[in-house]
């Protein structure tokens, strides 16, 4: 009884918890701007194969697969854990069990799969202190990104271990049920099988104890860490956008503007609708992002393939498109307080563009989407790159040189170089069919 | 026999209507390396009897520069003007050589009122030689080797990798790959408004990264299906002292020389 009232009382702290954390994130959702989402159908979709599948954090075969398995692994375990918060509650064991050959299969899969889990993180762990990979680093990168990626890796190893001894522990109390439960650990089970029993539930108790506590912990850093992708990747695979890569969303505000001046008789016409509030054109700060763009940068795991695939980056300038996910919710974690607090007109008189992203890094962007190609959780890096040269350009009239002749070549004379659309046709001059 | 371009004004005032709109675009009309490819494309429409017409004069930038440097405004000034002129013309299909022109008919028009069938001429292309209609007669390429760089707008942006290469794939000789294709292959560097900026500050420029990875395969031949690629690659071979032996040429180009027209 005590166990149960002392389970049942953590659960609902780190639940309530949690749910704090979320309410305060979705809080944060609210402040920014409306997003299209496209047909449901073909999100469901995407999420089946970049999700579940995995297939953009496979086209990096070998690592790609260990990751993979770690979290087909978390999925099947999942349901242990959901048993564990059963038991817990209701005083049973085993209380999904009357599942029948559905439990054994998850059963059995949970027990191959702690092993997996185990020997991955172990890998992942070894690659990140010990062997030189690139992506881990950059500007953007600092001590305490390391130490919240080795910390996680260190919990989730600490979750592998007591589901492991769990596991052990309940084969050597009851060999047979061991033996068609957790097949692997049952091997290691019989060795203890012939120790005191109440010596192995007390070592069980331990580990289970332990087991659900670091459940409980680590799910309540995750909205404060790079991790917080465990919660949110598969949200974000679901409301990325299903158009080609090559489309950037309209700007429905200036399609307004744009046909008043070509069609002078609309400007004298009485407006239909009521002059909405200006709005910003692009982004400058955090409020001007949509939410879905926020979603990004929480789902952002850091891992760096964007980074790592970024041309610019490569060939050694400033732009890191990861980077540009990391500030966006750093700016959101600083600015959305107060603006929650003191009211949309809260300044600080920062601004996400300038105090956090440089103009150089924005620049020197060639849109080539390998960012958006790499990314495993479907971020859309270039949109955020595009919306805030929106603001440079349509805002601050501050495009580098070259880009305002470009423009004025198009205002002027059509092409983005100064030729004059009289000899557009130069080109076909005494053209033959041989 | 002399090539007498149709013009969509004079094609239409007859009471005619073309299949095609063939949209040159800026550096298929003004690039002097890229005339070229205007006119090989065109030289391969007549050789098939395709029914097409250009807009000459009444053709302007699709708004793409403006579009991904940020200038929303100029782009959908840009994008109105073309839709009224598609529209006059009561444009249906619209072929182009840039891939850039592509993908903003394609993806971003649509959201503006223009709702067409954009072709690439690498698609196009490709139907003609599944068909059995472009069948490439000689051989003059049998011993050189080809490698193919993807273009950003082509290829990640739009998905389409295989057209460029079963075009290729038609003329006899070997075709590399180089280690970074297809999904994986690097920008030329000029995409985003960068063909008409000074480059940040960096440590390497990026075509000479890009022309690297093509010097890399051993090709004689870089085929490229870009505009701006074409400038990004043949400025690397020339940085590289690489232009006297190993050559860029656009895919139309390369099936124009492989003919015997």
């Amino acid at each position: 009884m005590i166990k149960q009232s002392v389970f049942i009382a953590i659960t609902i702290f780190s639940f309530g918890i949690l749910v704090y954390s979320l309410l305060r994130v979705y809080s944060f959702l609210k402040l920014t701007k409306d997003y299209k989402t496209g047909p449901l159908g073909k999100r469901i979709s995407i999420t089946f194969m970049v999700a579940f599948f995995q297939t953009k954090i496979l086209r990096r075969p070998i690592i790609g697969l260990l990751h993979a398995l770690v979290f087909w692994g978390f999925v099947v375990i999942l349901f242990g854990s959901l048993e564990i918060i059963i038991d817990g509650f209701t005083g049973l064991e085993k209380s999904l069990s009357s599942l029948g050959f559905v439990y054994h299969v998850i059963s059995i899969s949970g027990d191959v799969f702690s092993w997996v889990i185990f020997i991955a993180v172990g890998i992942f762990f070894i690659r990140r202190m010990f062997l030189n990979i690139k992506r881990f680093d950059g500007i953007e990168m600092k001590r305490r990104s390391h130490s919240d990626a080795n910390f996680a890796l260190s919990l989730i190893l600490v979750l592998m271990v007591t589901l492991i001894w769990m596991n052990i522990l309940s084969s050597a109390m009851n060999l047979e049920q061991g033996r068609t439960l957790y097949p692997i650990n049952a091997l290691f089970g019989q060795f203890f099988s012939s120790l005191d029993h109440s010596i192995l539930m007390d070592a069980y108790q331990i580990n289970w104890w332990t087991h659900i506590c670091v459940i409980f912990l680590f799910m309540n850093i995750l909205p404060y860490s790079k991790h917080f992708h465990v919660f949110m990747s598969i949200p974000n695979v679901f409301f990325s956008r299903t158009e080609p890569y090559g489309k950037l969303p309209n700007m429905d505000s200036i399609t307004k503007e744009v046909k008043l001046m070509m069609d002078p008789n609309l400007a004298f016409a009485t407006p239909t609708e009521p002059v909405a509030e200006i709005e910003r054109f692009g982004v400058k700060d955090v409020e001007d992002v949509t939410w879905k763009n926020y979603m990004d940068s929480l789902a952002c795991t850091q891992c760096g393939r964007c980074t790592a695939a970024c041309p610019a980056n490569i060939t050694g300038k400033m732009l890191s498109p990861r980077k540009i996910m990391l500030n966006l919710r750093a700016r959101m974690k600083e600015k959305a307080p107060r603006i929650l607090k003191e009211g949309k007109s809260y300044t600080d008189d920062k601004s996400l563009l300038r105090d956090y992203i440089s103009t150089e890094e924005i620049w020197a962007c060639t849109t080539c989407n390998a960012c958006v190609q790499e990314c495993p959780v479907n971020i859309n890096h270039i949109e955020m790159i595009v919306f805030m040269r929106r603001f440079l350009v349509m805002e601050e009239s501050a495009a580098p040189t070259g880009l305002n002749v470009m423009f004025s070549n198009i205002e002027n004379n059509g092409a983005p170089w100064p030729f004059s659309p009289e000899d557009r046709l130069l080109w076909a001059n005494d053209l033959t069919t041989n | 026999m002399k090539i007498e371009i149709p013009i969509m004004a004079n094609i239409t005032a007859t009471g005619q209507q073309p299949e095609y709109l063939f949209w040159v675009g800026c550096a298929g009309a003004f690039d002097d390396r890229y005339r070229k490819v205007s006119r090989a494309f065109t030289k391969i429409l007549h050789n098939l009897n395709v029914s097409y017409a250009v807009l000459g004069k009444e053709e302007t930038c699709s708004g793409d520069p403006a579009r991904r440097a940020g200038n929303e405004m100029l782009y959908q000034m840009q994008a109105l003007t073309n839709i009224n002129t598609f529209t006059k013309y009561n444009v249906k299909k619209i072929l182009t050589i840039c891939p850039h022109c592509y993908n903003i008919f394609k993806n971003d028009y649509p959201d503006l009122g223009g709702h067409y069938e954009v072709i690439n001429y690498t698609q196009f292309l490709q139907t003609f030689i599944e068909s059995g209609a472009l069948k490439i007669t000689s051989d003059r390429f049998a011993d050189k080797s080809i490698t193919f760089h993807d273009p950003c707008y082509l290829g990640r942006a739009n998905g389409e990798y295989a057209a460029p290469r079963k075009v290729l794939e038609a003329i006899p000789s070997t075709k590399v790959e180089m280690k970074r294709n297809k999904s994986f292959a690097l920008c030329c560097g000029a995409g985003g408004g960068q063909m008409f900026k000074e480059a940040e500050k960096g440590n390497k420029e990026i075509f000479i990264e890009r022309t690297e990875d093509a010097l890399e395969t051993g090709a004689n031949i870089i085929a490229t299906s870009c505009p701006f690629c074409m400038v990004m690659l043949t400025d690397g071979l020339k940085y590289k002292n690489k232009e006297e032996e190993i050559f860029n040429y656009d895919i139309a180009e390369l099936i124009v020389m492989a003919m015997e027209w």
